[in-house]
């Protein structure tokens, strides 16, 4: 590879101890085959949920059971046979890319403030640390349940609307840190120069700021849109009679889960994974040689 | 500093609208003001009116609370409650402990020998993540039940009784958190061991330092903040959790989650949930600002 004949000291203290003293073969093999292990657990469980929502239903109830019953196409052919389902599907989707949006734009803004102005210009940005801070590390739990003592305090019916603005609540955070480290090494002199070849503020931001920070926009809105759909704690707290998908899918674990919900979560997967692999792809392609 | 800040350009100041300096002085607050107005709004007025909350007394039947200064709510809940404290405390330290353990040697093993497939390894450590998170934790349930794969098949196998369950016990609640967290406890480990100076290791080496001495002396203490990082962002969140418990566990096994979610969705004693809401995010602060202290606020956002 030519980054490593790049980097000749790199590849040498890249395996330490190589070349000094020879190792048996055997426990050379011990982390890799134990990674690999890790990486066969961590993938199990979506491999088990991939092949029941291919299990048949003997029953006349409609829900996955534990015993396999044999190869059946029929949850996929019938993948909106449970239209609450489908459309706790279809309000997840709204809402995370309503949710993207709003803290996309908001987190930049935070995140721009953050990395260009220091305490004389821009006081009380210790006290913005600490609280996105505090909004990362909190359990959950305590910012759905005081959201929902917010809303009963101040009688707000919960629907989307609730939804929105709590899961942009804690996603500014997530993307104002995210945008941030991606413009760690922003090189402000980009600017300069715009500005001294006669560019104004706004052309200088569209022309120059943009198109440098966007990936990290990208990065900070995947990362609003990925925790926006998982998101069940605070839904559960803030949502109203129309739930979302995961909320919805809690509530059926009750009274047992119906094969679509695996249908739906294979697709989620198989969508998601192929996106992220298309990414390592390009990014590997991208790389310069 | 050698030279003037470029930024505010010097030769051009005189020449500029006093409006333009205005705005300049303006821009970080601007930039920051519709953040700072949401996470005032929606997360530190909340917060307050939670701990008001707890302090209020509320009428079960009409639903109507009044500020009474109710400090023993506190304790009287804390009295009721604290074996689900506790539950929480095990579980989560005992899931905690497992994945510290788990994903130390993947992360070295990727941050070391991952070489140009680096960022294969960790979207496969992030893969849980592309499965919803309750269902993730319904898969488990279909794994570990009676008749399911594995303890169905050594039934069968006449390996274990025909009583033994996992389902609805302690076991099953850690394996399911350690399961779900895993990438909150891999992930800061990675960064803080792919972060480790390759030079310092060959400085040791060539004082010929064994590959042991290496990893005591020099990785593992330069990973004490990826570790202490690991801890907080694996540890909190699974204090809090009750999913795990609900779909995992069984009655005798009821962690702190549960009993804030009951009491705010299907109880409506707001003044209770509040005063255990409270108390958890508490405990979260004592680790949250004992790291801050130690490693400072920004620190852990290094590792996200």
């Amino acid at each position: 590879m030519t980054t490593v004949a790049a980097r000749p000291t790199g590849s040498a203290s890249g395996q330490p101890a190589h070349g000094r003293r020879k190792q048996r073969r055997w426990t050379r093999a011990i982390l890799p085959t134990y990674s690999w292990l890790v990486i066969a657990y961590l993938v199990f469980p979506i491999a088990i949920m991939i092949v029941y929502s291919f299990n048949q239903v003997t029953t006349g109830l409609p829900q996955v059971s534990f015993a396999w019953n044999g190869f059946t196409t029929r949850w996929y052919q019938q993948w909106n046979g449970i239209p609450q389902l489908t459309s706790s599907f279809w309000l997840s989707i709204q809402l995370a890319l309503a949710t993207t949006v709003l803290a996309g734009v908001v987190g930049t803004l935070l995140a721009l403030a953050l990395v260009r102005y220091r305490p004389p210009r821009f006081r009380g940005k210790a006290a913005f640390e600490q609280t996105l801070f505090l909004n990362i590390a909190a359990p959950e739990i305590v910012l759905g349940a005081s959201l929902l003592g917010l809303f009963v305090t101040l009688n707000v019916a919960r629907g989307f609307l609730t939804l929105l603005i709590s899961h942009v609540a804690f996603s500014i955070a997530y993307v104002a840190v995210t945008v941030r480290a991606r413009m760690a090494g922003f090189d402000r002199s980009l600017e300069e120069a715009a500005q001294d070849l006669g560019a104004n503020a706004w052309t200088t931001f569209r022309k120059i700021t943009f198109p440098i920070i966007l990936p990290g926009i990208m990065a900070g809105g995947l990362m609003a849109f990925a925790i926006s759909i998982d998101d069940f704690v605070t839904s559960n707290f803030v949502s109203g009679p129309q739930v979302p998908f995961p909320v919805w899918v809690y509530g059926a674990t009750r009274i047992g889960i119906p094969p679509q919900v695996f249908v739906f979560g294979t697709a989620i997967f198989t969508v998601g994974i192929l996106c992220a692999l298309a990414s390592v792809i390009m990014s590997r392609r991208h790389r310069p040689a | 500093m050698e030279q003037p800040v470029l930024a505010d350009h010097p030769g051009r100041v005189g020449s500029r609208r006093p409006r333009a300096r205005f705005g300049k002085a303006l821009a970080p607050y601007l930039l920051s003001l519709p953040a700072g107005l949401w996470l005032l709004i929606l997360f530190l007025i909340p917060l307050v009116v939670m701990l008001s909350l707890s302090l209020q007394t509320c009428n079960n039947a009409t639903g109507a609370c009044v500020m009474t200064w109710h400090w023993g709510e506190f304790w009287q809940q804390l009295s009721l409650y604290h074996g689900q404290f506790l539950n929480s405390f095990y579980y989560a330290g005992a899931a905690t402990i497992i994945d510290l353990l788990i994903s130390f040697p993947i992360a070295y093993w990727i941050a070391f020998y991952g070489g140009n497939k680096k960022n294969f390894f960790l979207l496969m450590l992030l893969v849980p993540f592309f499965v919803s998170f309750i269902i993730r934790t319904v898969v488990w349930q279909f794994i570990l039940s009676d008749q399911g794969i594995i303890l169905g098949g050594l039934k069968n196998a006449h390996l274990l009784p025909q009583s033994f369950h996992v389902l609805a016990t302690g076991y099953a609640v850690v394996a399911g958190l350690a399961y779900n967290y895993l990438p909150f406890t891999a992930l800061p480990l990675y960064v803080a061991i792919e972060r480790i100076d390759r030079r310092i290791l060959d400085a040791a080496y060539d004082l010929y330092a064994t590959k042991r001495d290496a990893f005591l002396r020099i990785i593992l203490p330069l990973t004490v903040p990826g570790l202490f990082a690991a801890f907080l962002l694996t540890f909190i969140p699974q204090l809090g959790d009750y999913v795990n418990q609900q779909v995992l566990g069984g009655t005798s096994n009821t962690m702190i989650g549960t009993v804030i979610q009951n009491a705010f969705l299907v109880n409506l004693d707001y003044a209770g949930g509040s005063a255990l809401s409270a108390i958890l995010l508490a405990i979260a602060l004592i680790g949250i600002f004992a790291y801050s202290r130690l490693l400072g606020s920004r620190a852990i956002e290094d590792f996200l």
